[in-house]
């Protein structure tokens, strides 16, 4: 299997964690990634609130650039990057003016955008393309007795759910389970995190990551997994700042893929669990198969 | 305090205002809004907002451009959908929110201090310019536009991102940089602006 990856400028910055341990993984599951070649950012959602036009166009290109690939369908692991590829693919699709405006645009650096390309995130690709049986079968050390909430958020399922429900997704969950985990049911699973007012707002952004914090560790859990850059961001990085307004609410955040690595064995420098501001420390390696009561 | 009207007079109305929104791509089914108030129930920030996304979308509608551009709400939206997926006339809040930022960016009407709009531009300055987002960089510029002061509270997580490895001060760029501003003017023209 092989896919066109578009790992966005979070995956190379604060979000390298996730690129880090997802890409060895999804290469132990046998999924080949091709990086676009020169791809440029998606736009996320601050292009939005400057230009339409142009972030349909800022998009467009790396849209025009999979199908350079030939690989029609393109890996988006980021939340907004999913969210916006995605989006620009149905402005281009929905409004005719809107995609001769930025056919001609790309026309005039020789790009041309069909808009064929089908933008994945790996949760997609994992639960309905590798199937959770192959994944089970690569599981070494399964996660036994970890409790973990399976976080969402917002812009994987809303607005365009393709691949799970909008209200309550459930892909992470069995994900999680056929990695041996817990799964603890929380209703917060798509609430926002707060986005970036975290940063621009925190009065407002700060008290959204509160709560999610708050109550995952009420219902037991041990770590939040997450699917995007900006929620694990968010959820690992403003303890002190959470601490100092409501009250400590300490609690490790890692993307899902970590914990996959984590199952399948791999190495310490893929599952990079040292990147968290919060530590994780996966529990002990279980007792071997066979040796647990029910 | 402040002692000021609160009610609105039909005077206040930039008439055309609601048609020239629901005109633009993604906005147009604002006119079949039953003010059920939906959207500002399930809105995880309305409880900051100055006016509810409900109340923004009857000011849009009928016309009180001021009174929208001019709010705290529209910045307020982290454009989590919520309200998108669960309004039952298909209406989708969270683009007509996108769209009022964009006017009142270009405007300048926005609420002083607001890190946000400024977060925007630097952002599209630095796509525009790199074709990438450098995160420390960006968020730095934004501080440092707005909250100079605050910025020494955040050496704290920089701190902590250097110690994860996750703090990096290069900036990212694309080979082919040229491509991009050569693709936003073609917007430009296209939509028939001549900016500077
Ligand atoms: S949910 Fe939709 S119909 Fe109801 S008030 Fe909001 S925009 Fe109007
Ligand atoms: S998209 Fe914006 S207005 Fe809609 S629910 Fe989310 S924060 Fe509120």
């Amino acid at each position: 299997m092989k896919y066109a990856y578009f790992p966005g400028c979070s995956l190379k910055g604060t979000g390298r964690a996730y690129e880090e341990s997802l890409v060895p993984v999804l290469r132990h599951l046998g999924v080949e990634l091709q990086e676009l070649e020169d791809w440029n950012c998606c736009g996320a959602t601050a292009y939005m609130a400057v230009d339409e036009g142009k972030a349909c166009a800022a998009a467009a290109r790396n849209l025009a650039l999979a199908e350079q690939t030939g690989l029609r369908q393109m890996l988006a692991p980021c939340s907004a990057c999913y969210l916006v590829l995605n989006k620009a693919q149905h402005y281009l699709n929905e409004y005719p003016a809107m995609r001769q405006v930025v056919g001609r645009a790309l026309q005039s650096v020789g790009l041309q955008c069909n808009g064929d390309t089908v933008v994945r995130h790996p949760l997609d690709v994992l639960v309905n393309d590798i199937g959770l049986e192959a994944i089970r079968q690569k599981v070494t050390h399964p996660l036994h007795g970890l409790k973990v909430a399976p976080y969402y958020g917002c812009q994987i399922v809303r607005p365009y759910a393709t691949f799970d429900d909008q209200a309550n997704p459930t892909s992470m969950d069995r994900l999680l389970e056929a990695l041996g985990a817990t799964v603890v049911r929380w209703p917060l699973k798509t609430k926002c995190c707060g986005g970036s007012l975290t940063g621009t707002l925190p009065e407002a952004g700060l008290r959204l990551s509160y709560i999610l914090l708050k109550e995952a560790r009420k219902r037991g859990a041990d770590v939040i997994a997450t699917v995007c850059p900006l929620c694990q961001f968010n959820l690992d990085s403003y303890h002190p700042q959470i601490a100092a307004r409501w009250e400590p609410v300490r609690l490790p955040t890692v993307y899902f893929s970590q914990l996959m690595g984590l199952a399948f064995g791999l190495p310490a420098e893929q599952t990079v669990l040292h990147r968290g501001m919060v530590r994780f420390h996966p529990p002990p390696v279980p007792a071997p198969a066979g040796a647990e009561k029910p | 305090m402040e002692i000021k009207r609160t009610i609105k007079y039909e005077a206040d109305r930039v008439p055309g205002f609601g048609r020239e929104i629901m005109s633009v791509p993604g906005c147009e089914a604002l006119e079949h809004c039953i003010q059920c108030g939906t959207c500002s129930g399930v809105c995880p920030l309305s409880i900051y907002m100055d006016y509810t996304p409900r109340q923004v979308m009857e000011l849009v509608r009928s016309d009180f451009k001021n009174e929208v551009l001019q709010s705290h709400t529209i910045w307020l939206c982290a454009s989590c959908y919520a309200c998108t997926v669960e309004c039952p006339r298909q209406i989708r809040i969270t683009d007509i929110m996108y769209e009022l930022k964009q006017r009142a960016i270009k405007e300048r009407v926005y609420p002083r201090r607001f890190p946000i709009p400024v977060l925007a531009e630097e952002f599209t300055r630095m796509v525009h310019d790199h074709g990438r987002i450098s995160e420390t960089r960006l968020v730095s510029r934004m501080y440092l536009r707005t909250r100079p002061l605050a910025a020494v509270g955040m050496a704290g997580l920089g701190l902590q991102l250097l110690k994860s490895g996750r703090f990096s001060w290069k900036q990212d760029r694309i080979k082919q940089r040229e491509q991009i501003a050569r693709i936003m003017e073609a917007v430009d023209r296209e939509n028939g602006k001549t900016e500077a």
